[in-house]
C-alpha cells in the first residue's frame, strides 16, 4: 500500500509533499555466516508538509530502518528518498533533525552545551545561540536545570535534553524513533504533550516512529501500520483530530475506535513477528 | 577533606611512623635504611644544593618526552586498529604478549644504534608505555555508544571531526586508565634505562650512591622520584575522579 496515496490524503497538491519514499527496499548484507536479511519494501509515503504522521508495526518490521533510510543515515538497496524535492542520500540533509531512542546526550557536556552543540558547530553568532538555546530549554522545561550534566537528570530529562538539541536547529522535518521507548507510561504521556506542543509551534513535519499504538492514536494526524520483516504498509488511519489537541483526547469515543483498527493489522503482524523471531533463534543461521 | 581522605592519611602517616620506630630502634639497621625524617631532611638540602638538578632536569624530560609520544601515538595506534576489525584481530595476540616481553635486554642494541644519547632511554619509556595506551583507547572507543555515531551523521561531522569532538571526550573515562599506565611505565622504562648504562640522569644517580654506599643521596632521591610519581597520578586520579562524577553523577 502507498502511504501518501490512501486516506483523505490522496488528492493533495505536490506543492504541500514534504519527503517522499518510493519504491524504497532495504536489505542488510549477509555477514559472518549470516544470511542477508529483507528488513523492509517495498514501500512508499508521502509525508505532507507539517503533518505529525506515526508509524507503527511489529518489534523488527523495519520501523527504524524507514526512518534511517528517510533521514539518510543508511542508503536504500532499492526505490528512491527525497526531502523538499531534492533527493537524499549519503548524508542527512539540511533542515532534517533525528531524535533516538537510545540517551544520546553528551554526557560531558552540560544541559546547555548540550543544547548549543549544532549551533556552535554552524558557527552561529553567540547572541543567536543564548536566544534560540535559552528558548529551547525553557520550552522543554529544562530552563533550571541548564548548568546540569546528563548523569544528573532522568531519562525524560535527557531525551528532552535532546530534543532541545536538535529543536535549537530549527528542523523543517523532526524524525523521532521512538523517544519515548524507556519511559514509563504517565511520562509517556506527558512527552507526548510537549511534543504536540512542539509540533504546532514550530510548524515541522514530524514523523514518529513508535510501538506504543495509543501514543501514535494520540499524537497522530496519520498512523501507518506496518507488516511484520520484512516492513510495508498495511494501512494507513487518518486520524482527524483537530490540531489543538492533547493527551485529554484518549477519553474522546473515536481514540478507542482509532486504536482498534491499528490493533487490528498489528495483532496477526505481531504475531507473525514473534514466530519470524523463534525462527530467525531456531535455524536463521547460513548453513556453513 | 571527607572521612576516608582522613582514613587515607591515617594510614599512610601510621606507615611512616612505623618505619621511622623500626630503624631508629635498630630493628632495621641503620645501614640498610634511613629513617623517613632523614630521606626527607636529605632530599631538601640535595634540592636546595642543585646538585641533582642536572639529573632531575634530565629524567623528567625523557618521561615528558615518552609519555607525551606514547599517549599520542597509542592513541592514534588505537584508533587505527579500531576502525579495522581485521587487524585488530590479527594484533591481539601480540598485545596479549607484550609485556611479557623483557624489553631491557633490547637496550644495548638501542645504544649501538643511537649512541649514549637521550634517544635510547625515550624509546624504553616509550615502548614500555604505547601499548597500554593503545589498548585504553581501544577499550574506550569500543565503549562508545553507537548512537553517538548516528548523532555525528546527523551533523553531518566528518570523520576527523567525529573522533574528536564525539568519540574522544565519550571514550575519554577509559582513556584515562591509559593515561595513568603510561605515566607509570614512562618513568619505569626511563629510570630502569638509566640505571642500566646511562651516563646521567635520576636512575644513574640512584645506582651510582647505590654503588658507592651514600644511602643519604640514594634514598633522597628515590624519596624524590615516589613523591613525584605518586603526585601526578593522584592528580591525574582526582581529574579521572571529576569526569566519572559528571559521566555517572556519582
Amino acid at each position: 500500500m502507498n502511504a501518501g496515496a490512501s486516506g483523505n490524503g490522496g488528492g493533495r497538491a505536490a506543492a504541500e509533499l514534504h519527503a517522499e519514499l518510493g519504491g524504497v527496499t532495504r536489505v542488510y548484507p549477509a555477514v559472518a555466516g549470516y544470511r542477508p536479511v529483507h528488513a523492509l519494501g517495498p514501500v512508499d509515503l508521502d509525508l505532507r508538509r507539517g503533518e505529525f504522521f506515526s508509524v507503527v508495526g511489529p518489534s523488527g518490521c523495519g520501523k527504524s530502518t524507514l526512518l534511517e533510510v528517510l533521514a539518510g543515515l543508511q542508503p536504500p538497496s532499492e526505490g528512491k528518498v527525497s526531502f523538499e524535492g531534492k533527493p537524499v542520500h549519503g548524508q542527512v540533509p539540511e533542515g532534517v533533525g533525528v531524535v533516538f531512542q537510545e540517551d544520546a546526550s553528551f554526557p560531558w557536556l552540560s544541559v546547555w552545551d548540550n543544547a548549543a552543540f549544532g549551533l556552535r558547530r554552524a558557527g552561529v553568532d553567540s547572541a543567536e545561540i543564548e536566544r534560540r538555546v535559552g528558548d529551547a530549554l525553557a520550552f522543554m522545561g529544562l530552563k533550571d536545570f541548564q548548568r546540569a550534566y546528563p548523569a544528573q537528570l532522568s531519562g525524560g530529562m535527557r531525551q528532552r535534553v535532546c530534543i532541545a538539541r536538535t529543536l535549537v536547529l530549527q528542523p523543517r522535518l523532526i524524525l523521532l524513533d521512538e523517544p519515548f521507548g524507556a519511559l514509563d507510561a504517565q511520562t509517556r504521556l506527558l512527552m507526548g504533550d510537549e511534543v504536540l506542543r512542539l509540533w504546532r509551534r514550530t510548524g515541522a513535519t514530524i514523523l514518529l516512529i513508535t510501538h506504543a499504538l495509543d501514543e501514535a492514536a494520540m499524537l497522530s494526524d496519520r498512523v501507518g501500520v506496518m507488516s511484520a520483516r520484512p516492513g510495508r504498509f498495511l494501512d494507513l488511519v487518518e486520524t482527524k483530530w483537530p490540531k489543538e489537541r492533547d493527551s485529554t483526547i484518549v477519553s474522546e469515543a473515536g481514540f478507542g475506535e482509532v486504536t482498534a483498527r491499528l490493533w487490528h493489522h498489528l495483532r496477526g503482524e505481531s504475531l507473525k513477528a514473534l514466530g519470524q523471531s523463534g525462527a530467525a533463534a531456531a535455524g536463521g543461521r547460513a548453513e556453513a | 577533606m571527607s572521612r576516608i581522605g582522613w582514613i587515607r592519611l591515617a594510614v599512610l602517616a601510621a606507615l611512616v611512623a612505623l618505619l621511622e620506630t623500626l630503624v631508629r630502634t635498630g630493628i632495621i639497621p641503620y645501614k640498610t635504611m634511613l629513617p623517613p625524617s632523614e630521606m626527607l631532611t636529605a632530599l631538601v638540602r640535595l634540592l636546595a644544593a642543585g646538585t641533582a638538578t642536572r639529573d632531575i632536569v634530565q629524567t623528567l624530560t625523557c618521561v615528558g618526552a615518552a609519555l607525551v609520544s606514547s599517549v599520542v601515538a597509542g592513541f592514534g595506534l588505537g584508533v587505527a586498529i579500531h576502525r579495522f576489525p581485521r587487524v585488530r584481530r590479527a594484533l591481539e595476540p601480540f598485545f596479549a604478549t607484550y609485556y611479557a616481553v623483557p624489553f631491557f635486554i633490547f637496550y644495548p642494541v638501542l645504544i649501538a644504534i643511537f649512541d649514549l644519547s637521550l634517544l635510547p632511554i625515550i624509546l624504553m619509556g616509550f615502548a614500555f608505555a604505547v601499548i597500554a595506551m593503545c589498548i585504553a583507547t581501544i577499550n574506550g572507543l569500543d565503549r562508545v555508544p553507537r548512537v553517538l555515531g548516528k548523532v555525528a551523521r546527523m551533523h553531518r561531522m566528518r570523520e576527523f571531526e567525529t573522533a574528536l569532538r564525539m568519540k574522544l571526550p565519550a571514550a575519554a573515562p577509559h582513556l584515562f586508565t591509559g593515561l595513568k599506565l603510561c605515566v607509570a611505565y614512562s618513568f619505569i622504562g626511563v629510570i630502569a634505562s638509566e640505571f642500566i648504562l646511562a651516563p646521567s640522569g635520576l636512575g644513574h644517580a640512584i645506582a651510582y650512591a647505590y654503588n658507592d654506599f651514600d644511602n643519604r643521596t640514594m634514598y633522597a632521591l628515590m624519596l624524590f622520584v615516589m613523591i613525584v610519581v605518586v603526585t601526578l597520578n593522584m592528580l591525574l586520579h582526582g581529574w579521572e575522579q571529576r569526569l566519572l562524577k559528571r559521566w555517572h553523577g556519582r
